[in-house]
């Protein structure tokens, strides 16, 4: 399965998330933000980081790269019933997807008005995702979180909405890190192939390397690699 | 030379954490006739000619396209410049 991994000018973490794609068994194909097509891969990520140096607002100049107007018309409308290509957004991905108009809602700045870096303990809420099937629902896990403008907002309406459809598919546990409304660390689409959170799981996903964890103080989890192998066997079930 | 100014704020019902930080900031030096604060974005478009009613509507346009998230923020003026202002810093 071939997973593209998109670089904007400023992105950062398209090395980790390339290497995610790699350890869960699939082959990571580095797409260009200037690019018109997406190479026939199976999958897109939208990394991390800070596309055009969160200019304007996160997300919303590389919004408008020519990849991004080839990957919406894949991803097909957020309210489809049928599937159209997966695409995860992790962090400014998440922005971006948010910005396309992809997923529903908005990423504004952290309520506390500081960059938060910490292991953040999650629940899995809606696992019937390409993305995060291979999790269960209600399931806790933690990995990395990393960002000035995580804030999840949106008004009550779409929250009601994504809330009665089950498409909220992350929750964040213990202190709310950035004032995202109810919580809400990632949202789906309706078909739940474009999946959008601000955690990272791609940094999470080989023993030595991923967040602090057990009682011993080992940095042991590999709680992000579902999303990964997650896809890989979405994909290669339909 | 005309010139046209786009001022964004965000929504009433979302939070704006800078603001807050102003309103605090602005408590902290004395102004305390200020309950809050709220902070938006001002943008000047410059065109070549005259701001006509056309160039009006493409910068509402451009406004509520680019240059706003629907989401998140209202485009509260797209108004011609008044000729005052000062010339825009053209670097």
């Amino acid at each position: 399965m071939r997973v593209g991994i998109v670089t904007f000018p400023g992105s950062l973490d398209e090395v980790d998330a390339a290497r995610a794609v790699r350890v869960a068994g699939g082959e990571p194909v580095r797409l260009w933000h200037g690019d018109e097509s997406v190479h026939g891969v199976d999958a897109v990520i939208l990394p991390g980081g800070f596309s055009y140096g969160d200019y304007l607002r996160c997300g919303a100049i590389a919004r408008f790269s020519p990849i991004m107007g080839e990957i919406a018309r894949l991803a097909g409308s957020p309210d489809a019933a049928s599937p159209g290509l997966p695409v995860l957004g992790i962090c400014n991905g998440f922005q971006v997807l948010c910005e396309s108009h992809l997923l529903p809602g908005a990423l504004i700045r952290n309520d506390s008005r500081r960059f938060v870096c910490r292991d953040q303990r999650l629940r899995m809420e809606r696992t019937s995702t390409v993305w995060t099937c291979q999790y269960t629902a209600g399931e806790e896990i933690i990995v990395p979180l990393k960002n000035g403008e995580g804030g999840f907002v949106a008004d009550t309406v779409t929250l009601d909405r994504l809330e009665g459809e089950g498409r909220v598919v992350v929750r964040y546990l213990d202190r709310n890190p950035n004032g995202s409304y109810r919580d809400i660390a990632g949202v789906s689409n309706a078909s739940g192939t474009v999946v959008g959170l601000m955690p990272h799981p791609e940094h999470a996903v080989e023993p030595l390397f991923g967040p602090d964890r057990d009682a011993a103080g080992r940095y042991e989890s590999t709680d992000g690699l579902r999303f990964f192998t997650s896809a890989l066997a979405s994909v290669l079930a339909a | 030379m005309g010139r046209v100014v786009v001022d964004v704020m965000p929504k009433p019902e979302i939070l704006d954490p800078q603001g807050k930080a102003v309103a605090g900031a602005l408590a902290r030096l004395g102004f305390t006739e200020f309950a809050a604060a709220r902070q938006g974005k001002r943008f000047e478009l410059e065109v070549d000619g005259e701001v006509t009613p056309q160039v009006l509507a493409r910068a509402q346009e451009a406004a509520a396209t680019l240059l706003s998230n629907p989401v998140i923020e209202d485009v509260v003026a797209v108004v011609p410049a008044h000729p005052a202002a000062g010339a825009l810093d053209r670097g």
